[in-house]
């Protein structure tokens, strides 16, 4: 059911909402850039509407609601392990329509990969989704090519509009207590992109051999900050730590891990099968466009650009991406 | 020909005599360095009418030396670069009077965080402001301004020296122990991070506050202090007697106190500037040799209230080049 709210009333309900979750939007937080006098667009905790970033994409993604940069799985002693509660709060997520779809990217990895993860099922059923709509395109996103640039399984849609704030409500319970002009609302979604990506359709295991991925890969500085901005980028790596005061007792965290980043391929006796950034290139780009495409029927990547944004290298995946398309010709 | 001028005057006015009789060259000050395009053709307009060879010398202090322009044009040059002196934000007394001290030096400053990704703050902006503060002033002082550790603009060698610095925020609930700011700090910096339980600790007495690990940072573990802070290095200098690097004195200081610390300096080199100093410039190191640190720092503090975080050195021992010492040149 939509509804057309004077920004006053919006606000109203959504203290409601706070008071029953833990929202979460995106956030300009000012002064936390890499550089000096520059403000990043993260997730936070909004007091009122006008808190939450309407106009810019987030540089990370809502990932780290659901997956939390450090997880705790348990804690333990000398013969006991704990696992930490779920947490008490229903939590809502304000998101946009390429989180969405990659929403269902993570819901592959940790639901449907032939076993379900407690951790991250726990939170996900406690979670609902508000959508924000995007009434022009983002620089770097190319959601019309990968089909992602609309959005329709949400709890709730909410429209900043000058003085008044337009919500469509599916969830009877976002919906409690509205009392508005009720009215049909569709959300906002872009059907053009700047960026255009065509995606290569009949890669085989022969392109390992590539030059493009020396190209690329040799610009690469192995920071990560690719896989931690993308909305589907799922990895964890594992830490056992023993409490320096006693070191009997101790937790073990699971920790976002990067595959560009050194140590990811690392097992015991100290080989490391992806040594250098030319081949993480390439295991990152074909997971990204087509390995999980083989599995769940659907590639990984959502076009959403964050990994593009915020390449310090200026390493395009756009750019890698068409090329592959290209040279299939 | 006759020609009657006033080279005191017009020194003062900061034009210089030059070697060519009849000649000199016309100095326009740009505080931190930083201007508007249009100012170029402003300073070239004014070249091209009165420079006797259309030459311009990019100073050291970063300004412009327009070379070669006749001694008895400048009453006509001061007008004439009048909206120079406006456009670069030059704190003048009186309109049209060129600049009115010529004294203390050019406040000059590396790019800063308008372009820089390592500055900490925006140099030329805090020069600009320093320039409010202590122009017109004839007293022979160098201050500069630069964005980090880097001291791309070699401010220990200036009396005063403002070091930009941010205190590292961390969060460890965002850290991913990618360790590439213990990386980073170890082959960019001073090693100051190390890790322990995969989380980083910081030591704070071994940080400079250069901000490598937050620029490193992946995931925004670490930021940059909302408070910027800075370093205050005294009494660098070159020159014929004893060249020597400027010291540390205040680490993690605030802009305020700094500024009220070289306004007092002024004050004090009132009081102690040499009688015989030749046109009354002296090096500020010179006069505190001679009256002693902790006469100094009485006058310096005046009304100095550091916040709780700042450090200062109690004592500062300077070093440096002594062109008189000759006893190491011979065995």
């Amino acid at each position: 059911m939509g509804y057309q709210f004077t920004k006053a009333e919006a606000n109203a309900l959504f203290q409601q909402w706070k008071e029953r979750y833990d929202v979460y939007a995106p956030m300009l937080m000012k002064g936390e850039g890499c550089f000096s006098d520059t403000d990043i667009v993260r997730y936070g905790q909004p007091d009122t509407l006008e808190d939450i970033e309407w106009a810019k994409k987030s540089d990370y993604s809502f990932k780290e609601v659901l997956l939390s940069i450090n997880q705790t799985l348990f804690y333990f002693t000398e013969d006991k392990t704990i696992v930490p509660n779920p947490p008490k709060k229903e939590i809502l997520i304000f998101l946009r329509a390429c989180d969405m779809h990659a929403l269902t990217r993570l819901d592959d990895v940790y639901l449907k990969n032939g076993f379900e993860d407690i951790y991250y099922r726990q939170v996900r059923e406690m979670t609902h989704f508000v959508l924000m709509g995007c009434t022009q395109s983002c620089e770097t996103g190319f959601c019309v090519s990968m089909g992602t640039n609309k959005a329709d399984t949400y709890d709730g849609y909410v429209k900043l509009d000058g003085e008044t704030v337009l919500m469509d409500l599916p969830m009877a319970e976002l919906a409690e207590g509205a009392k508005a002009e009720e009215l049909a609302v569709t959300p906002d979604y872009v059907t053009e992109n700047f960026e255009k990506v065509t995606l290569p359709k009949n890669l085989t295991n022969e392109c390992f051999t590539d030059d493009i991925w020396k190209e690329f890969g040799s610009r690469c500085i192995a920071c990560g900050r690719c896989n931690f901005a993308c909305p589907t980028c799922t990895c964890y790596t594992m830490q056992d730590i023993f409490y320096n005061d006693n070191p009997k007792n101790g937790e073990r965290r699971r920790v976002w891990a990067s595959c560009q980043v050194d140590g990811y391929t690392v097992i015991a006796g100290g080989y490391d099968c992806r040594k250098n950034q030319s081949d993480r290139m390439r295991f990152k780009v074909l997971h990204k466009i087509s390995d999980h495409e083989k599995r769940f029927g659907h590639t990984m990547c959502v076009g959403c650009g964050r990994c593009e944004a915020i390449c310090p290298e200026y390493i395009s995946y756009i750019t890698l991406i068409n090329r592959l398309a290209e040279k299939e010709g | 020909m006759a020609m009657d001028i006033n080279t005191k005057k017009i020194k003062r006015n900061a034009f210089r005599v030059s070697k060519k009789r009849g000649y000199g060259a016309c100095r326009i000050r740009v505080p931190g360095g930083y201007l508007d395009s249009k100012v170029l053709g402003m300073v070239q307009e004014i070249a091209d009418k009165y420079s006797a060879t259309g030459k311009i010398h990019l100073t050291t202090r970063q300004g412009f030396e327009i070379e070669d322009i006749r001694l008895t044009d400048i009453p006509e040059i001061t007008r004439a670069i009048q909206p120079i002196i406006e456009a670069v934000g030059i704190n003048q007394k009186d309109p049209y009077t060129g600049y009115t001290e010529s004294g203390t030096r050019n406040i000059s400053a590396c790019i800063g965080n308008n372009v820089c990704p390592f500055a900490n703050y925006n140099t030329s902006a805090l020069a600009r402001k320093i320039d409010k503060a202590i122009f017109p002033n004839d007293l022979h002082f160098k201050v500069a301004c630069t964005g980090c550790s880097n001291d791309c603009a070699k401010v220990r060698m200036h009396d005063f020296g403002i070091i930009g610095m941010t205190m590292p925020q961390y969060d460890p609930t965002r850290c991913i122990s990618c360790e590439a700011c213990v990386k980073g700090c170890k082959s960019l910096s001073v090693g100051a991070l190390s890790i322990n339980n995969y989380k980083i600790v910081r030591d704070t007495e071994k940080c400079i506050g250069c901000g490598v690990c937050v620029t490193k940072c992946p995931t925004r573990a670490w930021t940059r202090s909302q408070k910027k802070y800075y370093k205050l290095t005294i009494m660098g200098r070159t020159g014929k007697k004893n060249p020597r690097l400027g010291q540390d004195w205040l680490v993690w200081a605030d802009e305020e106190n700094i500024i009220k610390i070289i306004c007092n300096t002024y004050r004090f080199v009132e009081q102690y500037i040499s009688p015989n100093a030749p046109a009354r410039k002296e090096h500020i190191g010179y006069i505190i040799d001679r009256v002693g640190f902790e006469e100094y720092k009485k006058w310096a503090l005046e009304g100095v209230e550091l916040m709780p975080e700042t450090i200062m050195k109690k004592c500062i021992y300077w070093n440096g080049i002594h062109f008189t010492d000759k006893s190491a040149w011979t065995d």
